[in-house]
């Protein structure tokens, strides 16, 4: 199972965003993308979503077209982070989780368990009775993380699990930039198919099963990071001279710039 | 932290309501003491022979109080509702355009028309039809320039909105202009909002609005709770956020044209009542709505008996006393919770 995107381009307002562009996200895998500012990251990430519709192409979710999908079905199956979040309504951190389970609402006690676990699952327990309106912006964002996890707390019957985020670390200190890899980690072992996109590219090559990197509208390279990262790529696709080393203990590579 | 919890509001303002009306049901020009009221009501049911006092309750006074309460909880459920779908705490159902569009059709009538021409129902004057025309036409007009093939934008819905209130004001102004003495001062008495010409088929129409948004609104609830973290969003938590929109607006219109249509401007219930709800609960629609409906339909009721009796034995406009009473109200919450937002 996978979202599949089929030869997709996004053309708008006279801009060339995606061009051809064919991948799949694999479930039980991490799919990470990187790529310089405008490289359409988070394009790619709408129309793998729903919510652009490409002008040309197709995005296949579980074998089945995403615009066949029924929107709760949907719901049920992919859970989307977005980069930024417009809430400005003082609702408290767990009312905020509690939305993410509207999509199966399996019933009080069991939501209240989820909610609980996705808040203490992000490092954010403590703010359960908090005003989302009062907390910082790395304490929103993990409010918000728990939420989409909390979406796809437990398997459903109508197919693999994808969960979407849009640099979800940007907002974040290095101990929650680890506790996100893990939580990651985590979910792909559960079978959960996860795209994210990601700045640090050490990040990215930390947890990646597999890289995309994009470049202008189109994918540059894809694959294992350990075989694809390259001094050439990025240099390239980033316009910096880097050296590429080892990581001492984690054996994955380490972008020295 | 909030300062109460959600159901604990809901019930006292359940259990306040009634007490409101009883007591705005015993006063005004004549005073009847609340036993006589609750007597003259329980009598009722079996039918009795009119009294003085029978009448004065029954067909001068409850009418009213029944369309105060049913107005004040319309218009305050329909500003929770817009608030919510616009993500603007300040957004209110005259938003849409809706009041606008509807002093501009009452104008109409009250100059082109006069009283040249009988209502076509006994009852309700003609002001009211075109009043609600109005409304439903400008309603119309934002919605329309706000749709595009993509779905609905809320932000150029306000943007319309406040374009076509501009508008509406410029005709305002105009009819105003081109009237005579008496037809301004009917102009600017509908505009400041009145319940005084209460009968039992404004009841009746007000009360079928009333039950349509009690039918439909609980089900939103959720709905509204998710569009507040933004469109798309809602959309990935299984939300036809299209298709509520379309709903939402659709009723507000409704809810909003009916009410002016009915009772005249009355303003600052649709605004404060749910921002006032809001700070005291938190945004929980689930809550807010049955709350806002409660506070609005207490509010409406207590402004209104406090503009029958103020200036005895006259009567004063009821929109001047909803925004007298609330704005201080809100005010002082606003001062409590300085610094928390």
């Amino acid at each position: 199972m996978s979202i599949v995107a089929d030869n997709i381009s996004l053309h708008l307002a006279g801009f060339d965003l995606l061009r051809n562009i064919n991948l799949s996200v694999e479930a039980g895998q991490v799919t990470v993308l990187v790529g310089p500012n405008g490289a359409g990251k988070s394009s790619l990430l709408k129309v793998l979503t729903g919510e652009l519709n490409p002008t040309q192409g197709a995005v296949w979710l579980n074998h089945r077209e995403l615009s066949d999908w029924d929107i709760q079905d949907k719901a049920n199956v992919l859970a989307v982070l977005p980069q930024h979040s417009e809430l400005n309504f003082p609702f408290t951190a767990n009312e905020v989780v509690a939305l993410g389970c509207i999509p199966h609402a399996t019933g009080y006690a069991v939501d209240q368990k989820i909610i609980a676990d996705a808040l203490q699952m992000v490092d954010a327990s403590y703010l359960e009775r908090r005003l989302y309106t009062q907390m910082s912006g790395g304490e929103k964002q993990r409010v918000q993380l728990a939420r989409v996890l909390a979406q796809i707390w437990s398997p459903n019957a109508l197919g693999e699990q994808f969960l979407v985020l849009d640099e979800p670390t940007a907002a974040f200190d290095l101990a929650h930039q680890q506790m996100t890899l893990e939580i990651v980690k985590q979910f792909s072992k559960r079978g959960v198919g996860v795209l994210m996109v990601v700045h640090d590219l050490n990040l990215a090559a930390r947890c990646a099963d597999n890289l995309v990197v994009m470049n202008g509208g189109v994918i540059e390279a894809f694959g294992n990071p350990d075989k694809i990262l390259t001094e050439q790529l990025v240099e390239k696709v980033f316009d910096v001279k880097a050296t590429i080393s080892r990581h001492p203990t984690a054996n994955k590579p380490l972008v020295i710039t | 932290m909030r300062y109460l919890a959600a159901a604990k509001l809901v019930w006292f303002l359940a259990l306040l309501l009634p007490g409101v009306a009883i007591v705005s049901l015993s006063v005004g020009t004549v005073s009847i003491p609340w036993s006589q009221i609750i007597q003259t009501l329980l009598a009722s049911i079996g039918g009795i022979e009119a009294t003085q006092t029978s009448s004065i309750v029954l067909d001068i006074r409850l009418p009213r109080i029944l369309l105060a309460l049913l107005v004040g909880a319309v218009l305050a459920v329909l500003g929770a509702v817009m608030q919510g779908l616009f993500r603007n705490p300040l957004a209110d159902p005259s938003l849409i355009g809706v009041s606008g569009g509807a002093s501009v059709g009452a104008s109409l009538v009250i100059v082109l028309v006069g009283g040249a021409v009988a209502s076509p129902l006994a009852g309700l004057s003609l002001i009211s039809f075109g009043a609600f025309i109005g409304g439903v036409i400008s309603t119309l007009v934002v919605y329309r320039v706000a749709t595009s093939g993509i779905g609905t934008s809320v932000t150029t819905m306000l943007l319309a909105g406040i374009a076509i209130g501009a508008i509406a004001g410029a005709f305002n102004s105009l009819l105003s202009y081109f009237s005579d003495n008496q037809m301004l001062r009917q102009i600017s008495v509908w505009q400041m909002g009145n319940l005084g010409g209460a009968n039992w088929l404004k009841v009746s129409i007000m009360l079928a609005v009333a039950a349509v948004l009690a039918a439909v609104l609980p089900g939103q609830a959720k709905s509204l709770n998710a569009l507040l973290l933004g469109e798309s969003e809602a959309r990935h938590l299984g939300v036809d956020v299209q298709k509520i929109k379309q709903k939402l607006i659709f009723l507000t219109a409704l809810g909003v044209g009916v009410s002016v249509a009915l009772a005249g401007l009355i303003g600052f219930v649709g605004l404060i009542i749910p921002h006032m709800v809001r700070l005291l609960i938190g945004p929980d629609h689930r809550w807010l709505l049955p709350a806002t409906a409660l506070a609005g339909a207490s509010l409406l009721m207590i402004a209104d008996s406090i503009a029958r009796i103020v200036v005895l034995p006259a009567e004063l406009p009821t929109g001047i006393l909803t925004a007298l009473l609330g704005a201080p109200f809100f005010i002082a919450l606003l001062i409590r919770q300085r610094g928390e937002f």
